[in-house]
């Protein structure tokens, strides 16, 4: 039985096994555990730096890791854009670099541009955490996503997955498309078709513009942003049409199985791409999606770290 | 002072030659091409087996970067890298710091090619004033300085009037307008072809059709004006379809297609190296289905040459995020080695082909002189190293920039030496020359 990983790093699901998913996933549920105790700290990471580099904004992603990061005791800091040497026109490598020559055991990196974690994964020594690169992938979200589905389905084998929204920028669509392909979900994605990004159809998925199509008899709605600020280049004529083309109502989820849970990685838009009485409502679990993140997060950073280092040096 | 070339295999496709012949050079010009030729006092250089002598090869389409970027590429590094990779001539983008818009830049281009003294180099004017878009460049004047064409490379014409009027105008100086095709909205900011490997990169797409778009508004210019349009650094496999209807039109219309174009597909975008800045150029890698359309073409004449679009970044200016990196690759000292294993040694074309695609039809795209062999032709001379293997080094690279994605390819065939004007300006120890 596998209990490590294969690679160093967690650069994206592409590089991932359906085994190692499946570790990931297991690890997570002991995670959990932890995170119910009254004291939610273990010392697994006692010793080990973790530094957490922002190139975007971002409030949950970020809180996540660095709960995750303190719960296994690790010494976490942050370096968010406003106040890193970036502002001064230093590169990312050099940047890396720098952070590097502190000797991290790991660097968690959200950057805008897509392949960023593999750069730094050439020159560092430190383990890459991928917390969103640009709009390739965003592993940990996709992750957190199979953890919550498995945890109300018991299963992501032969469930149907609809994924609505902005297919063509979302990084957290790749990612939730190679996780739920690999463990075989029947997985449907829709959008409008200025949002398609040409190449879909060949990563395995049933690619449709017709929302009722997508989500009929789904197990699974999992909603993407519209990122309004995006939406310059007229990908669709204005934010009502959308709601009305596209948005997640009531009425639509009555298209779905019964038990269907509905997602959302967050941001949500509300009255943009799902109503609210929808992200409010009975079937949804995006705070457990939230909840859940933590300890996913806390599986991989356990994992990634391997057997304790400087043992020769500790002789 | 004389030189006898003696007993070498001669490929000369003007004068219908491929055979072993002596050439003799009187100066620096051709003096004779013939069998068992003497000359007294000439100094005698004999080819060894494996060696083709032919007529030195042009690159139409280089970027030398001087003046204004000179941290990449100088006048100098870039005639030395040329005459490396075999070439006798290459003609330079104006898309330089200042634009090469006026004599003033042309007349400093072809001063440093002089103090150079190594391959010859005909700068390429600006369409637009700045390469703005907007207005004419003074291209009388920069006819009169030494340019031999004019292009806003880097961007496309930016209008159709514009084109227009590029296309007419220069028809009264027989100089062609060397198109880089892509429209721009269609481009927006993409930095790879777009299609599934982009896709699942996450990578800003540029599609095929970007590129077929402009190509076709300027061949059907060229018909309605009677122009010499020629469509630089082809891609997409609609842009060669587009080339071939107006060739079969009648059109004036010339073409050429870069080595990593009939070579590379946008596979190496994602392995070995992910996201590899040397992956990067523009127009992009694309898909398989393109880059057989560009050996198509070659075989079946629709291609008229083959250029490198050489473009020189420096090591810090591709170390950096996919999106953030400049396009462009360096081409001089790797495009022999590439077109000898992939397109003559696999038998897809001739020796003499290679010898069109290279050296005689950019001469007569170009009106400048070379591409032959003939008497009193000057002494522009490439010797190719049929079956020397060649393992490309960045690190030994001679140009000023090492981006290059065939770090650590072999190929088959190479360069043995290079003369200019009668003067050898490279020699390849290697290859068994002096």
């Amino acid at each position: 039985m596998l209990t490590t990983l294969r690679h160093k790093h967690l650069l994206g699901i592409a590089d991932l096994s359906p085994d190692e998913i499946v570790l990931v996933l297991d690890t997570a549920e002991a995670m959990k555990e932890v995170g119910q105790r009254t004291i939610k700290k273990v010392p697994t990471l006692r010793g080990r730096t973790v530094i957490n580099l922002f190139f975007e904004p971002s409030t949950r992603t970020r809180t996540s890791f660095e709960i995750a990061e303190k719960r296994l005791s690790a010494d976490t800091l942050n370096v968010a854009i406003a106040s890193s040497s970036v502002v001064k026109g230093e590169t990312l490598v050099d940047t890396a670099m720098n952070l590097e020559a502190m000797a991290p055991s790991m660097i968690v990196l959200r950057h805008a541009s897509s392949g960023a974690c593999h750069l730094l994964s050439r020159i560092c020594k430190a383990s890459i955490v991928n917390a969103g690169d640009g709009m390739h992938e965003h592993p940990t979200q996709a992750l957190l996503d199979a953890f919550t589905i498995r945890e109300r389905k018991g299963r992501l084998g032969g469930l149907k997955v609809a994924i609505v929204g902005d297919l063509l920028h979302s990084r957290v669509l790749r990612s939730n498309v190679l996780l739920l392909t690999k463990l075989g979900a029947d997985v449907w994605v829709c959008a409008p078709a200025t949002l398609i990004p040409p190449g879909l159809k060949q990563m395995g998925v049933t690619v449709t513009t017709r929302v009722d199509e997508a989500v009929a008899g789904a197990d699974v709605i999992m909603m993407l942003r519209i990122q309004l600020e995006r939406m310059q280049g007229a990908f669709f004529p204005s934010q009502r049409e959308y709601f009305s083309t596209f948005g997640m109502t009531e009425a639509r989820v009555a298209r779905a199985k019964p038990d269907v849970i509905i997602m959302h990685p967050g941001p949500i838009n509300r009255g943009v791409e799902i109503a609210s009485e929808v992200a409010d409502g009975p079937h949804s679990v995006i705070l457990d999606q939230v909840a859940n993140g933590v300890a996913v997060r806390m599986a991989v950073l356990y994992l990634l770290a391997g057997e304790p280092q400087n043992n020769a040096a500790a002789d | 002072m004389k030189r006898l070339l003696k007993g070498g295999r001669v490929v000369d496709p003007v004068n219908g030659r491929d055979g072993i012949f002596d050439v003799l050079i009187d100066g620096d010009r051709i003096s004779a091409v013939g069998t068992n030729l003497t000359a007294d006092g000439a100094e005698v250089i004999n080819i060894p087996a494996g060696l083709v002598v032919v007529p030195g090869l042009i690159d139409m389409h280089v970027h030398l970067r001087e003046p204004g970027q000179e941290h990449k590429e100088t006048v100098a590094t870039g005639v030395a890298s040329a005459v490396a990779g075999g070439f006798t001539a290459v003609a330079c983008m104006p898309n330089t710091k200042p634009v090469n818009d006026n004599a003033g830049v042309t007349k400093l281009i072809l001063q440093k090619a002089a103090e150079a003294n190594l391959a010859r180099v005909y700068p390429i004017g600006a369409v637009s004033r700045g390469q703005k878009g907007e207005e004419l460049a003074d291209i009388a004047e920069l006819k009169e300085a030494g340019c031999v064409a004019v292009t806003d490379d880097g961007l496309p014409v930016a209008t159709a009037i514009l084109a227009r009027r590029a296309l007419e105008y220069t028809s009264m100086f027989n100089m062609p307008v060397i198109e880089h095709c892509e429209d721009q909205t269609l481009k927006g900011d993409g930095v790879a072809h777009e299609g599934p490997v982009a896709a699942s990169l996450g990578l800003r797409g540029i599609p095929g059709v970007a590129e077929a778009i402009t190509a076709g508004r300027d061949i059907l210019l060229a018909e309605m004006t009677g122009g010499h349009i020629h469509i630089a650094h082809m891609s997409a496999w609609t842009t060669i379809e587009a080339v071939r209807q107006g060739k079969s039109r009648g059109v004036k219309v010339t073409c050429e297609v870069c080595p990593h174009h009939f070579t590379l597909t946008d596979d190496l975008l994602a392995a070995p190296v992910a996201y590899d800045t040397n992956t990067k150029m523009n127009p992009p890698l694309r898909e398989a289905r393109d880059r057989d359309a560009m050996i198509a073409g070659i075989v079946d004449g629709t291609v008229d040459v083959i250029s490198t679009d050489h473009a020189p970044h420096h090591y810090d200016e591709k170390n950096v995020e996919f999106d953030r990196a400049p396009f462009g690759i360096v081409g001089l000292e790797t495009a022999v080695p590439i077109t000898l294993d992939k397109l003559v040694h696999t038998g897809l074309i001739t020796l003499s082909r290679m010898v069109e695609l290279m050296s005689v039809n950019p001469a007569k795209i170009l009106n400048v002189p070379g591409g032959s062999l003939s008497p009193g032709a000057p002494a522009d001379i490439t010797i190719l190293a049929l079956e020397l293997l060649v393992t490309v080094d960045k690190a030994k690279l001679v140009s000023k920039s090492k981006n290059t994605p065939f770090h650590g390819w072999s190929f088959k065939g190479g360069v043995a030496a290079t003369i200019v004007g009668g003067r050898t300006v490279y020699s390849n120890p290697a290859a068994g020359m002096q």
